[in-house]
Formats: C-alpha cells, sequence, structure tokens
C-alpha cells in the first residue's frame, strides 16, 4: 500500500496550481478547504494540468445544475469520470450516452426500482438486515463496511440481477476493479487484474444472457429486463455495451448505498447530539438518510464534455474541455444549504442535496438506495443502543467514489 | 386568489388559495399539500414535483418544454397530461384547476 504523501494546503498554492483530480485529497478526507477556496475565488475553475489532462471544476450549487440540466451543450460522452476509458475496454453504457440514445436504454430497465416493486421488495431486504445485525459479534472489534455495509448492498445487486447468491461477492469485486483504476478515478486497481477480472464479469453475464435468452421467466431482473426491450434485446452483441451497462448498474447499487450505510454510523459518531435525536425519536430516519446521503456524496463528481464553444459565468469553455461537476462540492455550497459543514438530521430541508444529480441522468436507483438505509437503520435502533466507532476510518483512494473501506466498530445492544 | 386543487393518489383532496405568479410547485409546498417532493426546489432538474392536469385546463396551463419535456421522459408513469408542477405559474385565470399527483414521486 502506498504511503499517503502530505498534500499542500491550498492556501498555499497559487489559484491555478489547486488541482482537485489528485485522489488523495479524498482519501485524506482533506477536500474541504479546497473547494471553499474555489467557490470564493474561482468557482469556474480551470486546471491546465493534471494526470487526467486538463479540465474545468464546476463548485458552486447553481452552476453545477446548470451544467447538470444543459445536456445539450455539456454532453456526457464518451465518458462521466474525469479519465477516459482505456483503449483496451473501450466500454459504453447508457449514463455516457445524450438523448436519445440514453433515454431508451434507461427506461429498458428503470422498471426494477419502480415503488411498486420497492414495496414489494421492502419486506425481503428487511430479513436480510435483520439477520446481518442478529449475525454481529456483541462484545468485539469489526469491520462495519465489510459486515454491513458490503453484506447488504451485494445481497440487494445479487437479487436485482438474478445472479447466483452465493457467487455474489464477484460483483462487488467487479464494481471495485470497474471504479478503481488509476487512469480513471486516481484509484490503486492493478490495470491488468482489472482487466482479466472485468473479462470474467462479461464473459460470466454473457453465460447468463444466453442462459436466460427466451426462458419464458417473468421475474424483473435487469437482464430479462434489457433482453424483453426492443431497444436493448440484443445488447449481448455489442459486448462493450453490455459491459458498460452492467458496470454502471453494478457501481450505481453498489458504492453508493454501501458508503451511505457507514457514513451515516461515522456521522452519528462525529456528532453525538445527533445520535442522541435520532434515539429520542426514530421518525427521524427518513430524514437522517436524506442528510447522510448529502453529507456523504457518494459520488463526488459527474463529468461533461462541451459540445461547443460556450461561455460560463465568464469563463470561455472551449468545445471538447472537460468540465466536471463537483457534487461534493456543491452539497456544501453555503449559498445553497444551512450551515453545509454540520450533519443535522433534522435540518429543514433534507432532501435538498445533488448526490443524486440533476436532468435527465439523475439517479434512477434513488428511492430503492434511501428505502435500504432507512430499513438498515429502523433495525439497527431496534437492537443497538449505540454503534461505537473505535478507530479511525480508512478511505478510499479515488475522485470518484468517495468511499469508506474500513470502519472499526463495536456494537452495544439496548 | 384562484383556487386550484390537488388530488392526492389515495383520493385525500387538498384545495388552496393559490398565490399568483409563484409556481403552482412552490403553491403545493407551502400549503403543506403531500405527494410533492420537488428535490431540486424548482429548477426543473429532479422531475420529483410531477403532477397530472386535469382537463379542461391544459390550455391554460401551458405547453411543456424541451427541458421539462426530457424531465418527464424519464417517468414510468408519464401520461399525455403530465406536467411538472414547478413550471406551471399559477395565473387568476387558474382559478378552480384540479391537478392529481401521482401515486409516486422518483
Amino acid at each position: 500500500m502506498n504511503v499517503a504523501q502530505d498534500l499542500p494546503h491550498p492556501s498555499d498554492l497559487a489559484l491555478e496550481d489547486i488541482d482537485v483530480s489528485d485522489s488523495r485529497i479524498y482519501q485524506q478526507d482533506a477536500w474541504r478547504p479546497y473547494f471553499e477556496r474555489l467557490r470564493k475565488e474561482d468557482p469556474v475553475h480551470y486546471v491546465a494540468d493534471s494526470q487526467f489532462g486538463p479540465f474545468w471544476s464546476i463548485t458552486r450549487w447553481e452552476d453545477i445544475v446548470a451544467v447538470d440540466s444543459n445536456f445539450e451543450d455539456f454532453s456526457s460522452e464518451p465518458a462521466i469520470v474525469i479519465g477516459d476509458n482505456s483503449e483496451e475496454l473501450p466500454i459504453a453504457n447508457f449514463i455516457s450516452m445524450d438523448p436519445p440514445k440514453h433515454d431508451v436504454q434507461r427506461r429498458a430497465v428503470q422498471g426494477v426500482v419502480a415503488p411498486k416493486n420497492l414495496a414489494e421488495m421492502e419486506a425481503l431486504i428487511r430479513s436480510r438486515v435483520v439477520e446481518i445485525l442478529d449475525g454481529l459479534p456483541v462484545g468485539e472489534t469489526f469491520n462495519w463496511v465489510d459486515r454491513v455495509s458490503i453484506n447488504l448492498t451485494t445481497q440487494m445487486l445479487a437479487t436485482l440481477f438474478d445472479f447466483p447468491f452465493e457467487e455474489r461477492f464477484k460483483l462487488t469485486y467487479w464494481s471495485d476493479l470497474g471504479a478503481g483504476s488509476p487512469e480513471i478515478a486516481g484509484g490503486d486497481v492493478d490495470p491488468e487484474e482489472r482487466l482479466a477480472g472485468l473479462h470474467d464479469c462479461l464473459e460470466t453475464f454473457t453465460r447468463i444472457w444466453h442462459e436466460r435468452k427466451d426462458d419464458g421467466v417473468e421475474t424483473l431482473d435487469l437482464i430479462r429486463m434489457l433482453q424483453r426491450d426492443p431497444n436493448t434485446k440484443d445488447m449481448v452483441d455489442d459486448p462493450m455495451e453490455y459491459l458498460g451497462n452492467l458496470l454502471l448498474l453494478i457501481i450505481g447499487g453498489n458504492d453508493t448505498t454501501r458508503n451511505s450505510a457507514s457514513a451515516g454510523v461515522l456521522a452519528l459518531n462525529q456528532n453525538p447530539a445527533e445520535y442522541e435525536k435520532l434515539r429520542a425519536n426514530p421518525a427521524l430516519i427518513p430524514s437522517m438518510v436524506s442528510e447522510v446521503i448529502r453529507w456523504q456524496t457518494p459520488l463526488m463528481h459527474m463529468r461533461r464534455t462541451a459540445n461547443k464553444d460556450v461561455e460560463f459565468q465568464g469563463k470561455q469553455i472551449r468545445k471538447g474541455d472537460k468540465v466536471v461537476m463537483w457534487y461534493l462540492s456543491g452539497n456544501h455550497d453555503e449559498t445553497a444549504i444551512e450551515n453545509p459543514n454540520s450533519f443535522i438530521i433534522d435540518r429543514e430541508n433534507p432532501r435538498k442535496h445533488m448526490s443524486f444529480g440533476f436532468g435527465v441522468h439523475r439517479c434512477m436507483g434513488n428511492r430503492l438506495a434511501e428505502m435500504q438505509l432507512r430499513v438498515l437503520w429502523e433495525e439497527i435502533m431496534q437492537r443497538f443502543s449505540k454503534v461505537e466507532v473505535v478507530g479511525e476510518p480508512e478511505r478510499v483512494k479515488s475522485n470518484f467514489v468517495r468511499g469508506i473501506s474500513n470502519l472499526p466498530v463495536r456494537v452495544h445492544p439496548l | 386568489m384562484p383556487k386550484v386543487t390537488l388530488i392526492e393518489h389515495n383520493g385525500a383532496s387538498h384545495t388552496i388559495d393559490a398565490e399568483v405568479g409563484k409556481s403552482l410547485m412552490m403553491n403545493a409546498i407551502d400549503n403543506g399539500v403531500p405527494g410533492i417532493d420537488a428535490d431540486c426546489g424548482g429548477a426543473c432538474a429532479c422531475g420529483t414535483c410531477h403532477c397530472f392536469v386535469e382537463e379542461p385546463w391544459a390550455a391554460v396551463t401551458g405547453g411543456v418544454e424541451m427541458l421539462e419535456e426530457s424531465m418527464l421522459g424519464m417517468r414510468p408513469d408519464r401520461a399525455e397530461n403530465s406536467r411538472l408542477s414547478c413550471q406551471i405559474e399559477v395565473s387568476d385565470d387558474m382559478d378552480g384547476l384540479v391537478v392529481r399527483l401521482p401515486e409516486y414521486q422518483m
């Protein structure tokens, strides 16, 4: 493992040298002063030279909403992260497409998270949460991320894909490979391991596709939904598009809820008065869940690419320039969110956050994520007086996923 | 003040005195009408203030602009009379307007 080097404090840097694509900033949880300075002094900020090439950073709430709503000037193609896809694995997926192609592919699968299905899924999720929580080792220190967060979200993913349940941890592994490459997001994943693993993912799901094709089974899983929709029925014939969409759905359902499930424990421990509020009034759980999703911002940015020369807030953005919307910064913009650096579980308007993005690419699994987290906390509060953090959290090295990889805790029964 | 009626999916009806010049979404929120989330605060960017405009109010409430169209297009329950209530500005000639709210916002 790399030993993290000391980062310069952003106030010691010339403005043009501030480069928020450096993934160590997030691994060391040192991002606040960087974005504070950019929002204040240069909210539409250009870096000429980063390891991902030149790019713009959009850091204020209103500017992010404007860019996210303008898919004509700011395209999602060819990629929605700062780094471009490698030539060995030129994947494509609907989050990296503009309307109208985006719309038809998304429509093929979004019914899986229609609230009617969620209502049916809730009992299943609750039974799994209960099993996970009842199996925790009381009196011992353990990693909340492995035992609870990953366990819960991986079970959910296996259900959504109707994936062999005993092999479900492959989904987490592929998710980590997909999102963790150095070229894409400044991660630590070895490129050869990534290539081999993602080919295994494609082969596995290609086999699953052919096994299911025309089997007449009516289950509502993502693979059969793709097969049933006339716009996506032949997706398996375009392997990079199939793999791309698999990775999109796996990462979208994994890194996000997983890290919010960990972040809630951390935030409540760092803010004991809020934990007290929650104990006194568990009806605050839905509001707390929204606040955790804001506070954590599990996906820190989305990137667009300028379709033409655009003047934006007095800056001249050129056709082809990368334009990165920092949701993490927007969620902490004091002009949009009151007391943004405080974790407040009974905020007046807790749903006002941008962790799900805005515009046509807005997260399609948002209600499923909220439901899983709500059920998790409903069951935690019925069992434990406290989930106590007993050591320093370890964070993921990425400029895309704001993740927690290790969170040592002890649980205290009621 | 025009009176407008919002009917929840479960049939619960809310008639409010709406403020002219303000969006239907803001009027609903300010009067505590449930069933509208409006996560983006009225920027036509989240799709969580979806409603269905009852006949004969389509002409008065106006047409759907391009950005609104693209947001509505993502809704599985999209219908001919779907609108985002943040994009309907209440006017005096909307007195008597009836809109229905969807089963869920997403």
